[in-house]
């Protein structure tokens, strides 16, 4: 499958992953509407770890055996039968946190309002996540599992 | 030193568009002055413009354009003669004492004369030609040509019989300007190799030493010794295509260098050859240099290092009696003369020097390609012109002046992000080129970087081939030292006579 391939060597700490995360996953899809309306109510998928100068921007990895998957009670986390990825369905989701405590990378983080998980969907709606053609200095790829 | 408030005003102002602004906090990430800040408790970036070197990082990055910056409204009572630059750099200098510095080339308005000289056109009489259909020739040879070509004859065949001496072969006759790993980050140094290995030209180690991962393209790489002999020594010299002697800088003649103990890290110390954390000094001239005849000296010591297999560049700043001193180098046994004008760039040099030392390269380099043809020894020597070329038509007004190539090391840096902030020397590049703060090298990657320049490159060549389409030439050969394809525009007669072309109309 194609998976964002994260280079830290390249990652310059700008966050705009994140801020793009969270337009792509608003309701208008416009950066400054969205800012203003919805900031409070979306986590973006995507977060920047930083330690001194060493940063990188972490998503979930869509894992093969994906923890997150067997941990989930009420069967809201799922994975997509067509791009492979490992999505939550809001709706179903209970926010009982097995999946936060289990991902191995802590991509998952509670979601708004601490009600629901969020997650890294890849950008369904997109052909390439949004996090990957913003980034300034490529330090996120998006490419086949082969290449790596 | 921070300059006291009360006299100095700030050179630039940052308008914050309250509309746009998502308080997303990209500019105060990506600014090394400290000019934004977020203020958590209110939830709003603040701007200080006092330290903002208008060097666009901010207003490029910011994803909704909310950032604009002007110079500072709060002009000076205007004045002529005491002008907004000289009053600043009196209150500066008043206030913390010292010699001024800055970086990249001289930014004073004084006359463009690639802008004053105009190239031909076939029209009717002879026919242009079409470098999309038809093949033109851009491919240069840099070093030393023979006196005359003799030839044999076996089996009918002709074979030339004359050894030719080293030379270098340019797909484009551009190269990167020297650059030294330590005035520019890591990343750049790389950006720079990949790029004349891709284009098959060539990128200038500076004074910096040779990065050991740097050797992969060494054969893409001119090593140059300068007078603090940093990272010299024989491997070094064997490893380059070329090896170029600087004797000195169009942006600073007669000043040597400074690298600060700073910049001085593990991987610049290895390079350089000199203890960690210690400046390094390169010294105005070469200590072992007082004469044409030592200039001889170094120049052979280094082709018997080498076993005379690569051409000995020596590169020499655009001074009042340059074509003199370029004679001396070519009868020195240089086998290509760079010369740098006053427009040259460089990391750090002291205003006053690169404001008003050093003459223009157009004059510097029909001077010295008028003077060594005049004394018979035009072919001994490659002319490389450097300093201020901006674009392809200033490549092709260079050659058809009489250089065989030229260097462009601001228009490599501008291609790579440079926006020309002029602050190269506070070590705080915010576009991670002219920088060794590893938070703010990272900002280049370099196989973006590499991209840009080869495609700088790649666009000129196409410019040039267009050019010299135009003016019925199908070869770059053709062009060299042409000056009756070039013509002045609002020159004097003087000048028209140094440059040796005649005026528009003619």
């Amino acid at each position: 499958m194609k998976r964002i391939k994260i280079n830290e060597q390249h990652c310059i700490g700008c966050r705009l992953c994140e801020i793009h995360c969270l337009v792509q996953h608003s309701k208008s899809k416009k950066i400054i509407k969205a800012f203003r309306e919805e900031r409070e109510s979306i986590v973006p998928g995507i977060h920047v770890e930083e330690s001194g100068y060493v940063s990188f921007a972490l998503q979930c990895r869509h894992c093969e055996d994906a923890p997150c998957i067997e941990a989930c009670m009420t069967g809201a986390m799922y994975r997509d039968p067509e791009t492979e990825a490992v999505i939550c369905d809001q709706d179903r989701c209970v926010g009982c946190w097995m999946c936060v405590m289990v991902c191995p990378v802590a991509a998952i983080r509670r979601g708004p309002e601490d009600q629901v998980a969020s997650k890294c969907d890849l950008c369904m709606e997109a052909e390439i996540p949004v996090c990957v053609v913003n980034c300034p200095n490529e330090a996120l790829v998006y490419e086949d599992d082969a290449v790596r | 030193m921070q300059l006291r408030k009360w006299l100095v005003e700030p050179e630039f102002r940052i308008e914050r568009d309250p509309e746009k602004c998502i308080q997303c906090g990209v500019c105060v990430r990506q600014c090394a002055n400290d000019v934004h800040e977020y203020d958590e408790e209110e939830e709003v970036v603040y701007s200080d413009s006092t330290n903002c070197v208008s060097c666009h990082r901010c207003a490029t990055l910011c994803p909704t354009d909310a950032i604009s910056i002007r110079p500072f409204p709060l002009e000076f009572r205007p004045n002529a003669v005491w002008t907004a630059s000289t009053l600043r750099n009196l209150y500066k200098q008043a206030d913390i004492g010292g010699v001024l510095l800055t970086g990249m080339g001289n930014d004073q308005d004084q006359p463009m004369y690639w802008d004053r000289m105009l190239l031909n056109a076939s029209q009717v009489t002879n026919p242009s030609i079409d470098p999309l259909r038809e093949p033109m020739e851009l491919l240069t040879y840099i070093g030393r040509k023979p006196d005359s070509v003799q030839f044999e004859r076996i089996a009918g065949q002709p074979r030339m019989t004359t050894q030719l001496e080293p030379q270098l072969q340019l797909q484009v006759p551009v190269m990167f300007a020297a650059m030294s790993y330590g005035s520019i980050s890591y990343n750049a140094s790389v950006a720079l190799a990949q790029a004349a290995q891709q284009v098959g030209t060539f990128a200038n180690t500076g004074e910096g030493g040779l990065h050991k991962d740097l050797r992969e393209y060494a054969d893409h790489m001119i090593v140059q010794v300068a007078s603090g002999r940093f990272g010299v020594d024989s491997d070094y010299l064997n490893t380059g295509a070329a090896v170029e002697i600087k004797i000195g800088q169009g942006a600073k003649p007669g000043i040597g260098g400074h690298l600060p103990g700073e910049k001085v890290d593990a991987a610049i110390s290895a390079t350089r050859m000199i203890p960690e954390g210690t400046d390094a000094l390169s010294p105005a001239p070469h200590h072992d240099i007082y004469s044409i005849e030592d200039l001889r000296q170094l120049i052979y010591a280094i082709k018997e290092a080498v076993c005379y297999s690569k051409p000995i560049l020596v590169k020499i700043a655009a001074v009042h009696n340059v074509s003199a001193i370029a004679s001396g180098c070519v009868r020195a046994g240089a086998d290509v003369l760079v010369i740098d004008g006053y427009r040259g760039g460089t990391g750090a040099a002291p205003t006053m020097v690169r404001n008003n030392v050093g003459i223009p390269i157009e004059f510097a380099l029909a001077a010295v390609d008028s003077r060594l043809r005049e004394e018979g020894i035009r072919h001994q020597a490659s002319l490389i012109a450097s300093g201020g070329i901006r674009c392809s038509a200033d490549v092709a007004k260079a050659i058809a002046l009489g250089a065989d190539a030229v260097n462009i090391g601001t228009a490599a840096l501008v291609a790579m992000g440079c926006h020309l902030c002029q602050k190269c020397y506070t070590g705080k590049c915010n576009w991670g080129i002219a920088t060794q703060d590893p938070y703010l090298t990272k900002r280049l990657n370099p196989n973006i970087a590499t991209r840009r320049l080869v495609s700088l490159l790649e666009s000129w060549a196409l410019e040039i081939k267009e050019l010299m389409g135009g003016m019925g030439i199908n070869a770059v050969e053709s062009l060299r030292g042409n000056r009756e394809h070039l013509r002045g525009l609002g020159l004097t007669n003087r000048e028209l006579q140094i440059l040796g072309i005649k005026a528009a109309g003619e």
